[in-house]
């Protein structure tokens, strides 16, 4: 029993994961034997009163209020339980503790963006210590976005208008995905970030030397990674097919039409104009809605992607 | 199969699946009730709306409904009450056989009505003169609240959706004329003009919710 | 002789060799004489063939996804084709083929008939009702051929505000649907009211017109909010007037609010005929007095007012306050009761009945099991904490999937077999509609079960690449779908062959006893030749038919001296 249950559901990696899970078992395993129950009644009467010539006589029973009353009341009973347990983990699920680590949350089309207290951001990537309460708050640069965490059980909407937030204790350290749950267009399935549950000890550490660049990278060797963390795949292809935005393989050095007319050289200014400031100039034939990047990645990294795209026309 | 009821003149118009007249016409009227029940529901969508926007921003609605003429407003209330008025007269008319005095009172809504779309047109001229235009297209800066467009959005729809049932209306009332004239309605069959009549009245009663709800905001 | 009030004719069943030569089918004649008649049963085949149509064309949508899902990457199309795809499919299925299927085409043929009137209220309204569903159907074409759109069938802003495709003149397409919906619903309402035949009272009416009413009551109320809540969209993409855009001080909220004040009453304007059908097969195939009239027939109007006051609960994670999703989930709970107590009505209708298995009754067992699912389901999507892991993924797609195409669609083929012979004058061929019918329910479980298991593993909707962990469940998925398509070919191929070639049926093959099938089949151009009387329940199962009597009403015209002649 329990072993059919471990398979429908992703592993329990949050404090309230069990008790979540405990509510849709008991929801499917009730259902189960209520679902059982009518169709072997069905299949009884099939079989017994099955015709048997075309003058069958029937009786007229045409209400039986004790049975009537029993098979209202019975599921009353039942909702009432699952409509209080179930109300009983929203509480849990929509109340953060107030000793929470906070992480401000921006989802935009079609990346994750995470901005710890201490001011260092990851994007795609988000490191949360165990066994401590995350409190994650979102809000939205674009359309409708929704931060699910399915090992943890949590899902949230995230808004251009307004701050959601969401929040989770993890139980266990490794690794679990985060999903965009509420359809944005295009990117909307590629637009996953990965949770990192670190230790306490590690998380700290972390926090000490993860958010720093790495500056003995090689400039273009980073700028590909940058290439992935950054969501820039979402738009762009490395080998010359469109996607959403044009592909930056052989983009370096050529000439750009852009969408009011004129012609600009993709140089090194011009590819570090479209990634601070992308709408000033957008190439002709694509929408113009790519998110800027200014502030969300450093001169280093900046530098690193001109230097990939410059190493990719070589190739 | 045809009709099958005696083709006498006064008859002629009781379709073959009803049993008599009484049921056509209870048929008839019935439907038109539901159907304003719909239209009463679809503006009440566009009330909610209004209803939470003014409980977001209740200083701009104020703001906002003194650019408002409530003079010209007023004016066209008296015109849909009067016009109310004709056309209940007409249905009267016509039920007593005064066909004549009917096609009058007809005629008589249809000028009220257009003078309420001409003073409507008015109202909006001034507006757009401003550079007061729904949407994206506002350029008016003599609120001093950002949302002000808001309320102006709010406002063309409302008075746009009622002025649009407003010249279905005419249409209407239009039909019904030439039908009088042609000798089609009297006192034998008058469902059409009562029904005519019943949309006209919901066309006037949202006018008497719109105008205190937009124009007279304290 | 004709004003002798109390005269009775005996009802008898009309063989083969009797049946008229003269039907609603050849009264006239000349492609015409269908796209303008204004005889019930013509539009309602002129409906029947329509969304079959769109049926296909969803469904075909549906498999070029199914096929597209066999691998987590790229297969066969790309994102954004992908996107329009799932929105077309959703669209087509729910607005062209689910809202009109029961009431447009069963609905229009029978409610006239199963009251004794000669045709609906406003025939010509009705006429105009099937042209409006047409010409929102082209304008939906229209914005397809125009660079089609992608935003899903919710058309959720501020996505659908600012993507590039063609959402004006969609949800222009939906405005004028509802219209359409709204007329058909006016006139069911006003011909129910109005123009039952005499000793056809509440308590005689068929559960299928009870279901109907009900159906027409939420038309009536939901859809004008549809309209309006369209129309606002239109007017943002066209105007920008904001009150949707949060840049403009508007709330994306507050559109899925007013979205689903309309969209959640609409599934029940999408299942609530289905059930009113279930009750006529039940009875009907297990030859017994439906358990529970009243209760049945009360619970659809209960169902459609409870209905009215749970759309919140699509919306527990969009950021509405804890405090609706609350009282939101509460009130959810409380469909479950009228939904529950009906299925146990139709369970305690076939105790100690005279069960015949035939493919109708195959369809209305199918039902009962995948229906089940499908609510039972719904209990757990309802619990707050639950939902929280469970919206937004497969699990809901299957879950619906398990309502609409479990119940709606698994009812509408139980119906479509049931009236078949009473539609056309010609009986289907049983042994192939049994074998369908298996293939389906087979099939449909194939494809729509691995969903829930995916779902509850958080396999996210509307995804373009997932994964890789559940691509098995994705293919066994995509097999199931397409078997299940080829159950509905085998079902298209041998109904239309039915058409040429199969039996003619006579008047009553099921022994039925609501009123249509006391009517010749297929049946006369005004129905009945007379104004019946009506003397008899519609499940007046326990005496025999022949032992039936049908009043005829005082009637001043020749039609009554010719039915005299037959009356005993």
């Amino acid at each position: 029993m329990n072993r059919i249950f471990e398979y429908l559901l992703p592993p329990q990696r949050s404090t309230v994961a069990s008790e979540v899970d405990s509510l849709f078992t008991f929801i499917n395993v009730t259902g189960f034997i209520l679902f059982m129950g009518i169709m072997i009644t069905i299949l009884i009467f099939v079989i017994k009163y099955r015709r048997k010539s075309e003058d069958d006589v029937t009786p007229v029973i045409t209400h039986n209020s004790i049975l009537e009353v029993t098979w209202t009341v019975i599921p009353i009973i039942l909702i009432l339980i699952v409509f209080s347990w179930g109300f009983r983990g929203f509480l849990t699920l929509s109340t953060p503790p107030s000793n929470a680590y906070e992480i401000n949350v921006t989802a935009a089309a079609w990346f994750w963006e995470f901005r710890y207290p201490d001011g260092g951001t990851t994007m795609n990537e988000v490191y949360v210590p165990v066994d401590r309460p995350v409190k994650f708050i979102m809000r939205s640069d674009d359309y409708l976005h929704s931060m699910y965490i399915p090992d943890f059980r949590v899902k949230m909407d995230v808004l251009p208008n307004r701050y959601t937030t969401a929040w989770f204790e993890a139980t266990d350290t490794g690794q679990s995905l985060l999903f965009c749950a509420e359809y944005c267009g295009t990117g909307h399935s590629d637009m996953l970030a990965t949770v990192h549950v670190l230790s306490g000890n590690d998380f700290e550490e972390w926090l000490e030397t993860g958010l720093e660049v790495d500056e003995d990278m090689p400039l273009a060797e980073l700028g590909e990674q940058t290439f992935t963390s950054a969501g820039c795949n979402a738009c762009h292809t490395l080998d010359g097919t469109d996607r959403i935005g044009p592909s930056l393989a052989g983009l370096f050095g050529t000439d750009r039409e852009l969408d009011d007319g004129s012609v600009v050289e993709a140089d090194e200014d011009y590819l570090r104009r479209s990634l601070l400031d992308p709408q000033a100039e957008v190439t002709a034939g694509y929408p113009a809605n790519m998110p800027s990047y200014a502030g969300r990645l450093n001169e280093r990294q900046i530098d690193g992607l001109i230097a990939f795209i410059k190493e990719l026309q070589d190739e | 199969m045809g009709n099958h009821s005696v083709a006498t003149g006064k008859k002629s118009h009781l379709q073959h699946h009803f049993v008599d007249e009484d049921q056509q016409f209870e048929s008839s009227k019935f439907g038109m009730w539901i159907f304003l029940v719909t239209e009463v529901l679809m503006f009440g969508g566009l009330f909610v709306a209004y209803i939470i926007y003014r409980s977001w921003h209740p200083d701009l609605f104020y703001m906002a409904a003194q650019e408002l003429d409530v003079a010209l407003g007023a004016t066209n209330t008296v015109v849909l009450i009067g016009s109310s008025l004709t056309i209940a007269l007409a249905i009267r008319a016509i039920q007593l056989d005064k066909i004549k005095a009917g096609i009058n009172y007809l005629v008589a809504t249809i000028g009220l009505a257009a003078t309420f779309m001409i003073i409507k047109y008015f109202e909006y001229m001034d507006k757009f003169g401003k550079g007061i235009y729904p949407g994206s297209a506002y350029s008016y800066d003599g609120i001093g609240h950002d949302m002000a467009v808001n309320f102006f959005s709010i406002y063309y729809m409302m008075t746009g959706l009622h002025g649009i049932h407003v010249v279905i209306g005419i249409g209407l009332i239009g039909w019904m004329t030439i039908k009088a004239k042609k000798g089609l309605i009297h006192s034998g069959y008058y469902t059409p003009v009562e029904n005519t009549g019943l949309f006209w009245h919901l066309v006037d009663i949202i006018w008497i919710f719109l105008f205190p709800l937009l124009y007279l905001i304290d | 002789m004709a004003d002798n009030k109390a005269q009775t004719l005996k009802i008898r069943e009309f063989p083969v060799e009797e049946n008229p030569e003269h039907t609603y089918l050849n009264a006239e004649k000349g492609i015409w004489s269908w796209l303008f008649t204004v005889d019930h049963k013509r539009i309602g085949l002129l409906y029947l063939f329509s969304i079959t149509l769109f049926f296909f064309v969803g469904g075909l949508l549906a498999l070029l996804l199914r096929t597209e899902l066999l691998t987590p990457a790229q297969s066969i199309i790309d994102a954004d084709t992908y996107n329009q795809i799932f929105t077309l499919h959703g669209a087509i299925m729910i607005f062209l083929f689910i809202i009109p299927s029961i009431p447009a085409a069963l609905g229009n043929f029978f409610l006239p008939m199963m009251i004794g009137a000669k045709d609906v209220a406003f025939p010509r309204l009705n006429l105009a009702s099937w042209w409006i569903y047409i010409f929102g159907a082209l304008f939906a074409l229209y914005s397809i051929i125009t660079g089609a759109v992608d935003t899903g069938w919710t058309f959720y802003t501020p996505y659908s505000t600012q993507t590039g495709t063609s959402v004006v003149s969609m949800t222009f397409a939906v405005f004028i649907l509802g219209f359409s919906s709204i007329l058909t619903g006016i006139n069911f309402i006003v011909t129910l009211h109005k123009l039952r035949s005499p000793g056809l009272s509440w308590s005689r009416m068929p559960l299928f017109l009870w279901s109907l009413y009900a159906t027409a009551i939420i038309q009536i109320l939901a859809t004008p909010i549809l309209a309006i809540t369209v129309l606002l969209l239109a007017m943002e993409r066209i105007l920008g007037i904001g009150i949707f855009d949060p840049t403009m001080g508007g709330d994306p909220v507050l559109y899925q609010h007013f979205f689903w004040f309309y969209s959640h009453p609409a599934v029940y304007i999408m299942i609530v005929p289905a059930f009113g059908i279930i009750s006529e097969l039940i009875s009907t195939f297990s030859r017994k007095t439906i358990f529970g009239y009243w209760a049945i027939a009360l619970s659809s109007l209960a169902i459609a007012f409870i209905g009215f006051l749970v759309w919140g609960h699509h919306m527990f994670v969009s950021g509405q306050s804890e405090l609706s999703s609350v009282v939101f989930s509460f009130l959810t709970f409380f469909v479950g009761v009228p939904t529950g107590i009906k299925i146990f009505n139709w369970v305690a209708t076939m105790y100690k009945g005279s069960i015949d298995l035939k493919t109708p009754m195959l369809y209305a067992l199918s039902f009962l099991f995948l229906f089940t699912i499908g609510g039972l389901t719904g209990i757990m999507i309802g619990a707050l904490s639950v939902n929280v892991h469970l919206h937004d993924t497969y699990y809901i797609v299957a879950h619906f999937h398990y309502v609409m195409m479990g119940g709606t669609v698994i009812a509408l083929l139980g119906g479509l077999h049931y009236w078949w012979p009473k539609m056309t004058g010609r009986m289907y061929n049983e042994l192939w509609g049994r074998i369908t019918c298996g293939i389906i329910f087979v099939s449909f479980n194939m494809t729509f079960l691995p969903q829930f298991i995916m779902g509850s593993q958080g396999m996210p909707r509307r995804y373009f690449n997932y994964v890789d962990q559940f691509q098995g469940l994705h293919q066994f998925s995509t097999i199931g779908s397409y078997i299940l398509g080829l159950g509905f070919m085998i079902m298209l191929v041998y109904l239309v062959w039915s058409l040429f070639y199969g039996p003619k049926a006579s008047s009553n093959p099921w022994k039925a006893r609501s009123l249509e099938w006391m009517a010749s089949s297929p049946p006369a151009h005004h129905n009945f030749e007379y104004t019946p009387v009506i003397l008899h329940g519609p499940y007046d199962h326990h005496q025999p038919i022949r032992e039936f009597h049908m009043g005829v009403a005082k009637e001043a015209d020749e039609q009554t001296t010719e039915a005299e002649r037959e009356t005993t």
